[in-house]
């Protein structure tokens, strides 16, 4: 017996264990109409949209808020520039 | 217009048809690899939510159908890493043609527990090729690898089956 035909006997072996224990699953639709719940999806995630923003963004609009803050004299400069 | 062209502008009507036209493939095809459909459900929820985010980088002219699935692969994997390991299906009925007696129940459970035990990435060619009797290009294109690629990926799991029934005294 060559090798490679010993290594297919084993791989079918092996599928037939699996399979004995392991049934393939049937041909199968969702059990309910999904759409629904592909709306409530959209309608949760579009409510939090600031949850898509990363976080380094979410830190340097601190990090301008506390310049500001700290050092008004900047914001004529700030406006000047803009 | 079409259909995928309308779906790139945000379209929600195009969306929907989209949705109807593949969920019944995509809610099977994830089944398959996660072996739960309350979790095959929401899974197919979360691929056609991730179609959506990146709609805007769609390609109108390209295949859908494949795109979908290969995210549901992805998903499906990324479930499996998070998830315990699955109970039987119902749809797993055990053999009625003969008793089922504790040794073929032990027997079972050992191989199930094998299989479980395999990592996600390995698991997932396993039930398709092995027990689903997915062809080796499908599983390739779905999961985004070569078709070689696949077939080392059941020779790896193969080894770490078969030392894991050794383990539980099961010889394939």
């Amino acid at each position: 017996m060559t090798v490679d035909k010993k290594d297919v006997d084993e791989l079918e072996e092996l599928r037939t264990m699996l399979r004995g224990a392991i049934p393939p699953v049937p041909e199968e639709e969702p059990g309910r109409d999904l759409w629904p719940l592909m709306l409530q999806r959209l309608e949760r995630d579009q409510g939090q949209w600031f949850s898509h923003v990363p976080w380094f963004d979410w830190a340097l609009i601190g990090a301008a808020g506390a310049v500001l803050v700290f050092f008004p004299a900047l914001i004529p400069a700030l406006l000047y520039h803009l | 217009m079409d259909v995928l062209e309308r779906f790139a502008t945000g379209d929600l009507d195009a969306f929907e048809s989209l949705f109807r036209q593949y969920q019944r493939d995509v809610y099977g095809w994830i089944l398959r690899i996660v072996r739960n459909p309350a979790a095959a459900e929401e899974l197919t929820v979360e691929t056609f939510w991730r179609l959506y985010r990146s709609r805007a980088r769609l390609d109108p002219t390209g295949n859908c159908a494949g795109w979908l699935r290969r995210v549901a692969t992805n998903a499906a994997i990324d479930h499996l890493r998070r998830a315990r390991p699955v109970e039987p299906l119902e749809s797993d009925p055990p053999d009625r043609t003969r008793p089922d007696c504790v040794e073929q129940q032990e027997l079972r459970a050992a191989i199930r527990g094998a299989l479980d035990a395999l990592p996600p990435k390995l698991r997932v060619v396993v039930r398709l090729a092995l027990i689903e009797d997915e062809p080796y290009w499908s599983i390739a294109q779905a999961l985004g690898i070569s078709e070689s690629a696949v077939k080392l990926r059941i020779f790896r799991a193969r080894r770490i089956l078969q030392k894991h029934l050794q383990q539980r005294g099961v010889t394939p």
